[in-house]
């Protein structure tokens, strides 16, 4: 009792420990803390009989023995989610609701076990799970319960995927369990959770909560593992579908092996996410915007904001607000209540971080740290800030993953702006402002799927999250990320890469008016010469060299160019210098797609000649449809908990390129182009390459339709090795591609390069049937989700 | 106190070095007042991790609860105060705790006592006669209060009647039109003359944060109070709807690292209405060891205006010396 007196002068802060004991006690009655695998609702052992330990990463001690995934073990979960698939897809909506209602409940219920189990195992702070991790998981099978009860009515004609396969990080174990499986149940897939080598308990505990709330067997399948297990996974070919959170190099992996399988894929991947603040900030705030943005999780977070960028004038009093607030961070055991930064995940991690702050230090950057001193028992990092970083410098580059914040400054919005875009990553970002102006001014023109106003490391399940760029695609939750799991029921019948069965050019283009040949005139016909169409103008091929177009009676109906990489680099800088169309308002973009099909309509007849009268009357239907849809693809308001709003906006992908399918020369050029402009894209598109005639005709509608020079450009020649060029150029953001599953395969294994997002189709589709040829699907791969958070309040 | 020369390096402004633990005051600069920013939502995040992100447990409650005695301004402000029940207050303010509680604390020789005990005008040469020789300071709320709309000359009167009667702490309080109204300088004028009136005595500046409708105003009256020389900003008379809660507390501790920072003034603060249980009082106290240090957690600096809190503080030591949980009619009424 002596020390009362003492430290009623010293004033200074005790240890408030959180009881490990009954996480122990959890372990220790689960064969003495050793996991096999969760398969068709039973604990099984591996196979081979490996097991790996996993290590509390602040005391070094060893919690448990985790199996080690084979292929059979793999195989035996995906049969187990195969079986169970029909009958779970087939439960009514509101049953599958009762069961993620059931989860939400028993994840409350044992809400702190959960949050000891993950500050063991992952090092972050009790608090941190205790406050946020957990609540958030409960909170997102409570959301999706809704989405399970609404799935029909809100997702009429669509249906699940089928199996899916789940690969998630160590930073949020629980949390991504929670993300990745309540949208894949609610939308009523089964799912083969693959948990991170590093973290895999709480995955554990969670699937004996499954267990306990009656989840049929087989529909929620974890199998542990090192990124060997995985890749079984990945590869598997009942697997039809992979979502995977982690770094960009393992992304871009997964993009790889599953390129050309048809699985569908959604990344969320690596960031480096700006921290913009202008000098009208809260400055006081924006330091607790930065302990939340970087000092969170102890940096370990994708969308940490990890580069603070500072107007000018401000950047010396914000860089002493933050160092005085360093020195009151308090890192040490994850379990203490009152500590802000826990543990580093595994001594691999500090390695990283350590190696790269050294890196920082010699390439001229200022470090600081605050005076006191980490903890040396276990994996620990104190918080770390640089100034004078230049944007070259290395830690300015590339994801660090640790507590380190890299600062710079900038002088004006449209600079803030450029050096927030200024990287590979588009995953969040932070502005910083009072005046609502700047803010929503400049929150539109950053590249990242998350933008929070006055804030950060905001998360609901009622918003979507996902990155821009080589952050990944797809977004995890709202109704954006219920998407992720459902497909058109149309495309059921089809297996996954089943090759296109391409339908024949419905007419012989050999009447069309303008071809070559013996005419009954007297005089010969004039020659026609077909160009590629870049910004606006028709512009003859790089390389000077035509092709030979010839009708399925063996006649040369006419000659087009042969487009080569680059007339394709042109066409890329033509349709970006064009970007200002997706600024525009949808109400410009519909009054020119109107005009398109008015123009169109008026040369019916000739482009009847070459494609049939219904294709040309479907192609003008379809320019008619995505000119209504270009002023009312609205976005979206989502019901987050905050004072505030959080806007979900569609925003154009940007610069696409479109490799249209070869057997609707004109209305597969219109359905797809269309769409994309209509959202505000520019294009680089391929025509169809045996019939292409129809497509170099359009250009000259377009040309009479005041469609802006870039917005649409048109390069025929060879469609394989065209749109491989697309996809590898790494300032294309996206590429769609119909043709054949040899194709589809090279624009998936070429889009990994920058992770440009892909729709590649090698299946048949009836163009002409609208369900199937037009419509959301087509303007929601137009489009990105930004999600703003905007809090309010005076 | 001393003003190092980096600070005053860092914000570009030159103030005289200070050695009077008072503050002087600085003239009224509408510029700084006026590029004050406060973001409500991002205040109330951090407002609301405070008592999340920190806590104390054991020897260090006790410690802490102990402290937070010793920063009380033990207060009564009834329409139906006596001599009898100021009486008991002042008799409350010199033995705080149960001496069997102090023995077994083992913090006999801190001598802790509250901070100030603060009554009306009218019942300080009653308060000043009970604490005699205590070391106890009785401090008058004043100007009007609770309102403060009394006319201006009989409000200076007022606080120089009650130094006169022996106060050595005078609580006024603001007129709030004039900051929902963003007369900054008549604001500035108003705590001027007041401070001036209160002579030796340490004056604190309610802002009755409750009527001042938003954090940019709280923020900005603090800056005004402060610059017009206020030793302490307090929140609230306690008669407001909503008196002392976090979110205003950080906006004005904020206020008063800002004013350190460019005047080198050291200012205290004091919460008041509405802190009635222990844990209230941790909170408060870790808002200032996280955002101002540890010189904010003596009473030089930081004040606890409270009436039911001392016995629920008491309870709670009582629990930690005892293991068992403790009953309010076991301990001497306030």
């Amino acid at each position: 009792m002596a020390t009362v007196a003492k430290l009623f002068e010293t004033m200074e802060y005790g240890p408030a420990p959180e009881s490990d004991a009954p996480a122990l006690e959890w372990l220790r009655q689960h064969d003495n803390g050793r996991f096999g695998h969760f398969v068709n609702g039973r604990w099984v052992q591996p196979t081979e009989g490996q097991y790996f330990e996993t290590i509390n990463p602040a005391t070094k001690a060893v919690l448990a023995r985790v199996a080690q995934g084979s292929k059979a073990d793999v195989a035996a979960a995906v049969a187990a989610a195969n079986a169970a698939a029909p009958a779970w897809a087939a439960l009514p909506g509101h049953a599958r609701a009762r069961y993620l209602y059931a989860l939400a409940r028993e994840v409350q219920r044992h809400s702190r076990l959960l949050a000891v189990l993950e500050s063991l195992d992952n090092g972050k702070p009790i608090r941190e799970t205790r406050d946020l991790d957990i609540p958030l998981v409960a909170r997102h099978f409570y959301h999706h319960a809704g989405w399970a009860q609404l799935r029909d009515t809100e997702f009429p004609g669509y249906v699940p995927i089928g199996v899916v396969g789940q690969i998630i990080p160590w930073n949020f174990p629980l949390l991504m369990v929670a993300w990745k499986v309540a949208p894949a149940l609610a939308a009523g897939n089964t799912v083969i959770m693959k948990p991170a080598e590093f973290t895999p308990l709480t995955a554990l505990c969670f699937a004996e909560i499954a267990q306990a709330a009656g989840l049929p067997p087989g529909v929620f399948n974890v199998v542990t593992g090192d990124g060997a297990t995985g890749t079984v996974l990945v590869e598997h070919p009942d697997v039809q579908k992979i979502a995977f959170t982690g770094s960009t190099e393992v992304g871009r992996i997964i993009r790889k092996a599953t390129a050309g399988s048809g699985k569908k894929l959604t990344l969320e991947l690596g960031g480096k996410s700006p921290f913009i603040v202008f000098d009208d900030a809260d400055l006081d705030s924006v330091v607790e915007g930065v302990v939340d943005a970087i000092w969170f999780n102890q940096g370990q977070v994708c969308c940490a904001g990890s580069r603070l960028l500072v107007q000018e004038g401000v950047a010396d009093r914000l860089t002493q607000k933050l160092r005085a607030r360093m020195e009151k961070l308090r890192v040490g055991s994850p379990l203490d209540k009152a500590v802000d930064m826990g543990a580093i995940v595994a001594p691999v991690q500090l390695e990283r971080i350590r190696g790269l702050v050294e890196k920082g230090v010699e390439e001229g950057a200022k470090m600081w740290q605050p005076s006191w001193a980490c903890p040396t028992e276990g994996y620990f990092y104190p918080p770390t800030l640089f100034t004078e970083v230049s944007p070259a410098a290395t830690i300015a580059q590339v994801e660090i993953f640790g507590p380190v914040l890299v600062s710079m400054t900038f002088r004006t919005p449209q600079e803030a702006v450029e050096l927030a875009n200024n990287t590979p990553y588009g995953l969040a970002a932070s502005v910083w402002s009072e005046n609502i102006n700047l803010a929503l001014d400049v929150a539109p023109k950053l590249k990242a799927g998350v933008v929070w106003i006055n804030s950060t490391n905001l998360f609901d399940a009622a918003s979507g999250f996902g990155g821009y760029r080589e952050s990944g695609f797809g977004r995890e939750g709202g109704r954006e990320g219920m998407y992720e799991y459902l497909k058109s029921d149309w495309e059921k019948g089809l297996g996954p890469g089943a090759s296109g069965v391409t339908r024949a050019v419905p007419v012989a283009n050999a009447s069309a008016p303008q071809a070559p040949g013996p005419k009954p005139q007297a005089l010969p016909p004039i020659d026609r010469t077909y160009k590629l169409f870049i910004g606006g103008k028709q512009a003859r091929p790089d390389q000077g060299y035509s092709r030979k177009i010839v009708g399925p009676d063996g006649r040369v109906l006419g000659e087009v160019a042969e487009g080569n990489r680059k007339d394709v680099r042109n066409a890329v800088e033509a349709a970006h210098a064009a970007t200002g169309w997706g600024r525009g308002s949808g109400h410009m973009r519909a009054q020119i797609l109107y005009f398109v099909a008015e123009n169109l309509a008026t040369r019916a007849e000739e482009f009847a000649a070459r494609v049939g009268r219904e294709e040309v009357a479907a192609s003008i239907a379809r320019l008619f449809t995505y000119a209504a849809w270009a002023d009312k693809w609205d976005g979206a308001v989502h019901h987050t908990p905050i004072r505030g709003v959080t806007l979900a906006m569609n925003e154009p992908v940007g610069v696409l390129g479109i490799a249209t399918p070869d057997d609707f020369p004109l209305l597969g050029f219109v359905s797809l182009v269309a769409p994309a402009i209509a959202v505000g894209n520019t294009t680089i598109v391929i025509p169809s390459e045996p019939s292409p005639l129809a497509a170099t005709e359009f250009y000259t509608v377009l040309e009479t339709s005041d469609v802006p020079d870039g917005v649409i450009n048109v390069i025929t020649g060879a469609k394989d090795p065209l749109a491989k060029v697309l996809a590898d150029h790494d300032d294309v953001d996206g590429i769609w591609y119909f043709g054949t599953a040899a194709g589809v395969k090279a624009v998936e294994l070429a889009s990994a390069a920058n992770m440009k997002r892909t729709w590649a189709f090698a299946r048949s589709r009836d163009w002409l049937d609208p369900r199937q040829g037009e419509g959301r699907e087509f303007l929601r791969h137009a489009s990105e989700v930004k999600n703003i958070w905007i809090p309010y309040g005076e | 106190m001393k003003v190092t020369s980096e600070r005053l390096r860092t914000v570009g402004i030159v103030r005289p070095v200070l050695t009077d633990d008072r503050n002087p005051g600085v003239p009224l600069d509408l510029d700084v007042i006026r590029g004050l920013r406060v973001n409500r939502s991002a205040v109330e995040r951090r407002a609301a991790t405070i008592p999340t992100r920190r806590t104390v447990k054991k020897e260090w409650q006790a410690a802490w609860l102990l402290r937070a005695i010793t920063c009380m301004d033990l207060t009564t402000l009834q329409g139906d105060d006596t001599p009898g029940n100021v009486l008991r207050l002042c008799a409350k303010a010199r033995r705080p705790l149960r001496p069997d509680l102090v023995d077994a604390l083992g913090v006999g020789h801190l001598d802790i006592k509250v901070g100030a005990v603060c009554v009306y005008h009218a019942l300080v040469p009653t308060a000043v006669a009970a604490l005699e020789g205590s070391g106890i300071p009785v401090a008058a709320v004043s100007t009007g209060f609770p309102a403060g709309l009394s006319p201006f000359a009989q409000r200076l009167e007022e606080v120089q009647a009650s130094v006169a009667a022996g106060a050595q702490e005078i609580d006024i309080v603001i007129t709030r039109a004039h900051a929902l109204t963003g007369d900054w300088p008549a604001l500035y004028a108003e705590v001027r003359a007041f401070r001036d009136a209160c002579g030796r005595a340490h004056m604190k500046a309610i802002l009755g944060t409750g009527d001042l409708a938003t954090l940019t105003n709280v923020a900005r009256a603090s800056m005004v109070a402060m610059m017009a020389g206020a030793d302490f900003i307090k929140t609230s008379t306690g008669k407001e709807s909503v008196n002392a809660v976090l979110p205003v507390g950080v906006v004005m501790v904020r206020m008063i690292r800002e004013y350190e920072m460019r005047t080198g003034s050291a200012i205290g603060f004091k919460p008041a209405g509405g802190i009635r249980t222990a844990k209230q009082a941790l909170d408060w106290l870790i808002l200032m060891k996280e955002e101002l240090g540890d010189r904010w957690l003596r009473r030089a600096l930081f004040r606890l205006g409270a009436s039911s809190l001392l016995t629920d503080i008491e309870r709670q030591l009582e629990h930690f010396v005892t293991g068992r949980y403790a009953a309010a009619h076991r301990h001497p009424m306030v």
